[in-house]
């Protein structure tokens, strides 16, 4: 149990405002080291101003973020993600019409050397590693140069997570990544997920659907018009105790 | 396993984007060789090799920019820009060397300005070169009151148009602006962050690229190319007339859009290019060989444009059906 007080990430009292209207009203917010949080709360509850604030797009007007036991200030979310913080975005993560190896180089390609400031691309080697990436999350592909637009929904997101895996993250947000996903290929993005876990990283998983979250999550945060409503270990909690409380007006 | 191999590669050349305007241009040249035998003698040859790097250097350039998802429409005013900005340089007495790098240098620069304006306002790049298209071209008429400067005496034309045979040194310039373009987009890293922020800009930002110095860098680089462009076809003629590049940057686009690159971008291949610039300039030259009214030039170029299109699409989405 004192594994308990071991946390990658804490959000401690975080406040934020847009133009008057306060979207987090002192959210403390937790993940420990290879936990899997699930965060959910139906639209404008907050959930994505609060991974905003943690990946870094913008700042909390009051609180701290302490990562790794030491307090943390982004600039912006290339610092998050030098420190290991890496978020998921469904329609962000990918570029459509590139193969699935330049996708997951993409801004930290590999090369051999430098050519008046240009990097020129190690491909035998970006092949290598890209196809070693997907296999750490269980995603057999054909080739690494076919097209991201002729993968699943469901196979995007690992190739998502893939790259995170391999680029050492220590914090995967991921932002509704079951959101227009059939049922079979939402099983294996969660199944991705726990691929996550086996390697010690941790993940925060954002859904407004619980039953996308709840098979996976150790732990579920609820989140309701800026205000954390419920923190729970899954052993100590339901379904249908969680179900009440996102409902409550 | 022998027969789905075999499949597959057929596939994939169907799926290459450079490939419909590859049958085109067969198409083209053995109509025309059909129609006027005189097509493919050494002569002509020679002719259509001597103008078409001045539209494929400008198209180059184009098609780097528009694979980072912009637009150049003012490439034909820059065309005409730089080099009676070069004349007049020399005008007031600069050395020739000097005078030309100093046009490139301008050059650069208004690509820099369209990059500038169009990323620090947020406006569509169709806009702001628009815009510019407009002011540089009337520039160059404001500059030279309608009347061409006279063309400098000895300047070093061997450097860019001189003869070899029946080639041109232009052609050879080409060659290698294709080369070190064709390396940069496909095997650097500048080349994947140009792919990433014409295919998806806030996929590639989030992934820490800089898309506004890889869009700025292209900016430059496409005005650069239709001003050095504009110096080999002044060095060719030995004039510089207010006129030149008038309508180049449509033929630019065609030839571009020919080639397989998408106009929406994040999509695209400089081989296409230099293919969709032969394509053009083989259709000029063998509408004149066939004896054609020259007005039919446009008519042509728009149906090859279309049909590069619609044919590129087809075949892509027939061959992604032929799944083995």
């Amino acid at each position: 149990m004192e594994e308990r007080n071991e946390y990658l990430v804490e959000m401690v009292n975080i406040h934020k405002w847009f133009a008057g209207v306060c979207a987090l009203k002192g959210v403390n917010f937790a993940v420990r080291y290879g936990e899997i949080v699930g965060l959910v709360g139906d639209n404008g509850a907050g959930k994505s101003t609060l991974i905003k604030i943690l990946s870094g797009f913008y700042p909390p007007d009051t609180g701290k973020i302490i990562f790794e036991g030491k307090e943390r200030h982004f600039a912006s979310p290339r610092e998050a993600r030098e420190l290991g913080i890496e978020t998921i975005y469904q329609e962000a993560a990918m570029v459509p019409k590139m193969s699935i190896m330049r996708n997951i180089f993409m801004g930290r390609e590999l090369s051999r050397t430098k050519i008046a400031s240009l990097g020129y691309l190690d491909i035998a080697r970006m092949e290598v590693e890209s196809m070693k990436a997907l296999e750490s999350v269980g995603l057999r592909l054909r080739s690494p140069h076919a097209l991201v637009d002729e993968l699943s929904g469901g196979q995007r997101q690992g190739v998502a997570i893939a790259r995170a895996m391999y680029f050492k993250s220590k914090l995967v947000i991921l932002d509704e990544p079951t959101n227009n996903l059939s049922v079979k290929e939402s099983e294996k993005v969660l199944e991705f997920i726990r691929e996550l876990k086996k390697q010690g990283i941790s993940s925060v998983f954002i859904s407004h659907n619980l039953y996308h979250v709840y098979p996976v999550a150790d732990r579920i945060v609820v989140l309701s018009h800026g205000e954390k409503i419920g923190d729970y270990l899954k052993e100590e909690t339901s379904v249908e105790e969680i179900t009440k409380l996102m409902v409550l007006p | 396993m022998e027969r789905s191999s075999w499949a597959f590669n057929w596939r994939r050349v169907l799926l290459l984007r450079e490939t419909s305007s590859l049958i085109m241009l067969f198409v083209v040249i053995i109509v025309f060789f059909s129609i006027a035998p005189l097509f493919l003698s050494k002569e002509n040859v020679g002719v259509v090799l001597e103008i078409i790097p001045e539209l494929g250097i400008v198209a180059l350039g184009v098609t780097m920019l528009m694979i980072t998802g912009e637009f150049d429409l003012s490439v034909g005013s820059v065309f005409a820009f730089c080099p009676i900005m070069m004349a007049l340089f020399m005008d007031w007495g600069m050395n020739s060397v000097l005078a030309v790098l100093c046009a490139l240098v301008i050059g650069a620069g208004l690509g820099a300005l369209n990059g500038f304006i169009t990323l620090t306002f947020g406006i569509p790049s169709f806009i702001t070169t628009l815009g510019a298209m407009l002011i540089w071209r009337g520039g160059v008429l404001l500059l030279t009151g309608g009347w061409p400067p006279p063309f400098p005496v000895g300047m070093f034309t061997g450097a860019l148009v001189g003869k070899i045979g029946i080639l041109r040194v232009s052609l050879f310039w080409f060659g290698i602006i294709t080369l070190i373009l064709w390396f940069i987009l496909e095997r650097t890293d500048f080349g994947n962050w140009m792919f990433a922020s014409g295919g998806n800009q806030i996929a590639a930002r989030a992934m820490g690229i800089d898309v506004r110095r890889v869009k700025l860098a292209n900016f430059m680089l496409c005005s650069l190319l239709a001003g050095f462009s504009g110096v080999i076809q002044s060095f060719r003629l030995e004039t510089t007339l207010p006129s030149m590049g008038n309508g180049l940057e449509m033929e630019a686009i065609a030839a571009t859009v020919i080639g397989g690159t998408a106009l929406s971008g994040g999509v695209g291949t400089l081989i296409g290019t230099v293919v969709g610039s032969f394509l053009i300039r083989m259709i000029d030259n063998g509408l004149i060989m066939a004896r054609a009214p020259s007005y039919w030039f446009r008519v042509f170029i728009g149906i090859a444009t279309i049909l590069a299109v619609i044919l590129n699409t087809f075949v892509r989405e027939r061959a992604k059906k032929l799944r083995c």
